[in-house]
């Protein structure tokens, strides 16, 4: 096929694991591997990109580029296209990577599929799979015989998997930079807190925990397991938590390896939003709470007599 | 201060989802069609910026005749336009297509800003206000969590993964709103009759010069339910909830090797 074009996400010149993936995906598909690096100061890190597959590497080395832009980085990836001719465009589906995918989409004239978890290459045309109505009922589409076929590919789902690249690096020169709506600053959540959209583990704490203090509970879990909190749409309404924490129809939909589900019942529109999860854990003092209908694991109890063993079991692994 | 809000009507979303006949769509039986709850941030941020700044409201939707009902609440919650573009059974979830038809109905009308939810609930794109926003030729911002909109640019706030960004964008600009932006308001009564009388102005697609049967830009071929699961393993905990915790640990050690 006629190669794939990967768009590569860097914060501080720091390459996003989800572009990692999104290029390895592109590797395994066996044709040609290029990408595409907007940025700032971001030498090494284009260099490096060959160690995952990347055969040409197309950056765009700007101080204009230093943070996201719509405008900015899609120039830069229409100005990649131009070079690379790939029959597919590959994002990470960040939020860097939903916004850019259609902005670039429109600019080229086609369509986008968002939110891949399964790509089927048939000739040249991929067939993907993707969750809709939030994980309730799953897709199959392709972009109707538009190329460059835009696909983005959610975060988690494909693996990222080091492999040789020719690694050639090419400057992306003529760029004539028009910026409308500017990022003017980046603040950093404290702590480095991670978010549920990225997080390998999520552990998420509902109705069932009672007050926005014992989050804290979850919280030690989640610090535990290496992963982040997540509440359900109670919680948030409630205004114990943030809503960028919330998992389901109307918040994040999430595929983690292990998600959490403390105090929390498990309505249609939560577990739409976290029924892909690999391994499902419920802990609810409700017997017939619906979350243990799509859990591979329950603890039938009071999560406050749950969370504190299991914080120090897991310590003692 | 115009505002022009795309809307878009989608099933409720304690709906249970099957698959319909032609294994393509869901099943419409029995199911309320609602205005899509990221769309209600948008009107609601429209009627607020436009009660403090003067101007109009104007709702534009794409869909079917069963998409009025949402037109009207839209008109009962205080918007002062509505426009319906009829057609769209065949594009659900062709973002492109989508965007063509807003762009070829909104084009020629006087806004200062666009506002769109940042998804539609069910297709779960996400793109339709990017697209829209190229179309136009308008700068955007997406998942807006914070506006201010000043004389000839506006402000907005949003999270990214791991932080928050600001941004700032002149006007006119499309923005799209994620939860959080404000508090929607519901229809009162009052509200209610008056959208009933209130006039809808209908489009057909076909006059906007885009061709619904010409394929499109997402072709679906097929939808499915997730496979069912099977029992999971539950242990009793509500009378020895640390053995309960150090059984589950260990399974999840052992057995799923999760952790």
């Amino acid at each position: 096929m006629a190669g794939i074009l990967v768009f590569v996400e860097q914060r501080k010149s720091e390459i996003r694991n989800a572009s990692l993936q999104a290029l390895s995906e592109a590797k395994r598909q066996g044709g040609a591997v290029s990408a595409v690096l907007p940025g700032s100061g971001i030498g090494e890190a284009a260099a490096g990109l060959g160690a995952w597959g990347a055969d040409k590497i197309y950056v765009a080395d700007d101080p204009n580029l230093d943070l996201y832009s719509s405008d900015g980085y899609a120039e830069v990836v229409v100005k990649a296209v131009e070079q690379a001719q790939p029959s597919a465009i590959f994002f990470a589906g960040t939020a860097m990577g939903r916004d850019l995918a259609p902005t670039v989409a429109a600019r080229l004239g086609v369509g986008a599929i968002p939110d891949a978890v399964g790509l089927e290459l048939d000739g040249e045309t991929f067939s993907v799979r993707r969750p809709v109505y939030s994980g309730k009922a799953t897709t199959t589409a392709d972009t109707a015989g538009n190329t460059p076929q835009i696909i983005s590919l959610r975060p988690n789902v494909f693996a990222a998997e080091e492999s040789a690249g020719a690694g050639e690096v090419v400057a992306l020169d003529g760029l004539s930079l028009s910026i409308r709506a500017v990022v003017k600053e980046l603040l950093e959540a404290e702590g480095g807190e991670l978010d549920v959209a990225e997080a390998d583990v999520i552990v998420a704490g509902g109705r069932g925990i009672k007050g926005p203090e014992n989050f804290a509970l979850i919280k030690s879990l989640a610090d535990a397991l290496g992963g982040a909190v997540g509440a359900s749409r109670a919680a948030v309404d409630a205004g114990w938590i943030e809503h960028s924490h919330q998992v389901g129809q109307t918040g994040k939909v999430v595929s983690p390896s292990l998600y959490v589900a403390a105090g929390i019942s498990g309505a249609i529109q939560h577990l739409a939003g976290m029924s892909s999860s690999k391994v499902i854990v419920a802990i609810n003092k409700d017997p017939d709470a619906p979350i243990f209908k799509i859990a591979d694991y329950g603890i039938v109890g009071d999560l406050f007599d749950v969370i504190p063993p299991m914080v120090d079991a897991i310590k003692a692994l | 201060m115009n505002c022009i809000v795309c809307m878009t009507s989608v099933p409720d979303t304690a709906s249970v989802i099957k698959v319909g006949g032609d294994g393509k769509g869901i099943d419409g039986s029995g199911i309320k069609w609602i205005v899509s709850p990221y769309d209600e941030y948008a009107l609601e941020e429209a009627l607020q910026i436009t009660e403090a700044k003067g101007g109009e409201v104007t709702v534009v939707t794409y869909g079917p005749d069963r998409a009025e009902a949402a037109l009207r609440d839209c008109l009962a919650r205080g918007a002062h336009q509505a426009v319906h573009i009829l057609g769209g059974e065949a594009t659900l979830g062709d973002s492109f297509t989508i965007a063509k038809v807003l762009a070829a109905a909104i084009k020629d009308r006087e806004y200062d800003i666009v506002l769109c939810g940042f998804k539609g609930v069910g297709t779960d794109c996400g793109q339709v206000g990017q697209m829209l926003a190229g179309l136009l030729d308008l700068p955007h911002v997406v998942n807006v969590l914070e506006l201010e909109v000043g004389d000839g640019s506006l402000t907005a706030g949003r999270d990214v993964e791991g932080g928050k960004e600001k941004l700032e964008s002149p006007l006119p600009s499309l923005v799209t709103c994620q939860k959080g932006l404000n508090e929607p308001r519901y229809a009162a009564l009052k509200g209610i009759m008056a959208a009933k009388k209130k006039p809808v102005e209908k489009i057909e697609v076909a006059s906007l010069g885009v061709d619904e049967g010409a394929g499109g830009f997402y072709k679906v071929e097929k939808l499915e339910l997730p496979p069912a699961k099977a029992a999971g393993t539950i242990i009793q905990g509500e009378d020895d909830a640390a053995a309960a915790a150090a059984e589950l640990v260990k399974l999840l050690r052992e057995e799923a090797k999760a952790i």
